[in-house]
């Protein structure tokens, strides 16, 4: 156990911080996803008609995470329209994928794009518009 | 792992690449306002919980019954097609939020460093940030109203850039002057790669 209990002044916590939260009490206390590192724009697809009904443990959260992703989505994108943070969100999305309920596509680091063309598409689709 | 997170492509569905591209400069360098400009949506904001990796180490014990806090990150997208987003990231400007820029410049394609005339040396860490992790960036130069002009050699000086980092004047309120700034950073990225995209 820390002693820095909540209330101790923290150097970090000041006007530019945001509000403070307990953030983990929709994880049940998990800071880590089961599968870690997902990606700010990791691609998050739910698999066709998941049986939810099958999993009565999620929460409601992770059910309306099934729903939008079922259109394929970013993982910033799903934390803005459920307004989690992003934390929150990769641990939750941890509980999809270990359930075979979403499938998560982390992106290509831009560094081994796989397609010499994507840069010219980019400044094409820019100038365009 | 990584069976699980790269995941076979499901058939009929394809996977769009996601392109990040990093927004920073110092505060009040027209961060927000170049991601407004540029989004094809209202900028969308998220945010990050703060955690013992901001602080000291990646120890996250006892992080999850204590209270902490969030920092909010603002971000914007531009679809280049049915196959290809752009997203971009406004950095939270604090040095003690460095832990959320390592996050959002992994894999990033590159950054605009936005500066600002009345106040240069708002821009240095930034620029010092992108320099060590060799992330390919360009300066814009954000043009305020009523703030003096200084030609871009004398700007280039004072920053001390290398002479193949772009610099480009920009008003981080008008999009195409933005999407100027973007289309530097990624003949840039291209240029650094050996494959320069032709010239419109």
């Amino acid at each position: 156990m820390r002693t820095d209990l909540p209330g101790h002044q923290h150097e970090w916590l000041d006007d530019d911080a945001g509000p403070v939260v307990r953030p983990y009490t929709l994880t049940g206390g998990r800071v880590r996803p089961d599968a870690d590192g997902f990606d700010l724009v990791a691609y998050v697809l739910a698999r066709p008609d998941p049986n939810l009904a099958a999993f009565p443990e999620l929460h409601p959260e992770h059910r309306l995470l099934v729903e939008l992703a079922g259109r394929g989505t970013p993982l910033v994108e799903l934390a803005a329209g459920l307004d989690l943070a992003i934390g929150v969100v990769r641990v939750l999305l941890g509980d999809l994928l270990s359930r075979g309920l979403v499938s998560v596509h982390q992106p290509p680091r831009a560094t081994y794009l796989p397609d010499n063309d994507i840069l010219k598409a980019v400044v094409d689709g820019l100038r365009a518009l | 792992m990584d069976s699980v997170r790269y995941d076979v492509e499901r058939r009929g569905h394809r996977v769009p690449i996601a392109l990040k591209i990093l927004i920073a400069g110092g505060f009040g360098a027209g961060k927000t306002t170049l991601v407004s400009a540029l989004s094809e949506v209202q900028p969308l904001q998220t945010e990050e919980i703060l955690t013992g990796a901001g602080i000291d180490t990646d120890d996250l014990s006892g992080v999850e019954t204590k209270s902490t806090t969030t920092v909010a990150m603002d971000f914007g997208r531009i679809t280049i097609n049915e196959d290809l987003q752009l997203y971009l990231f406004g950095t939270p400007g604090q040095d003690r939020f460095w832990f959320l820029w390592d996050e959002l410049a992994f894999g990033a394609l590159g950054a605009v460093v936005l500066a600002d005339t009345r106040r240069l040396a708002d821009c240095f860490p930034s620029i010092d940030y992108f320099e060590q992790r060799g992330i390919p960036f360009v300066v814009g130069v954000n043009c305020f109203d009523g703030s003096r002009r200084f030609s871009l050699g004398a700007v280039r000086r004072a920053l001390d850039l290398d002479p193949d980092v772009p610099m480009v004047l920009c008003d981080a309120r008008d999009r195409q002057s933005g999407k100027a700034v973007l289309i530097s950073l990624v003949e840039h990225v291209a240029r650094q790669r050996g494959e320069p995209v032709p010239a419109a």
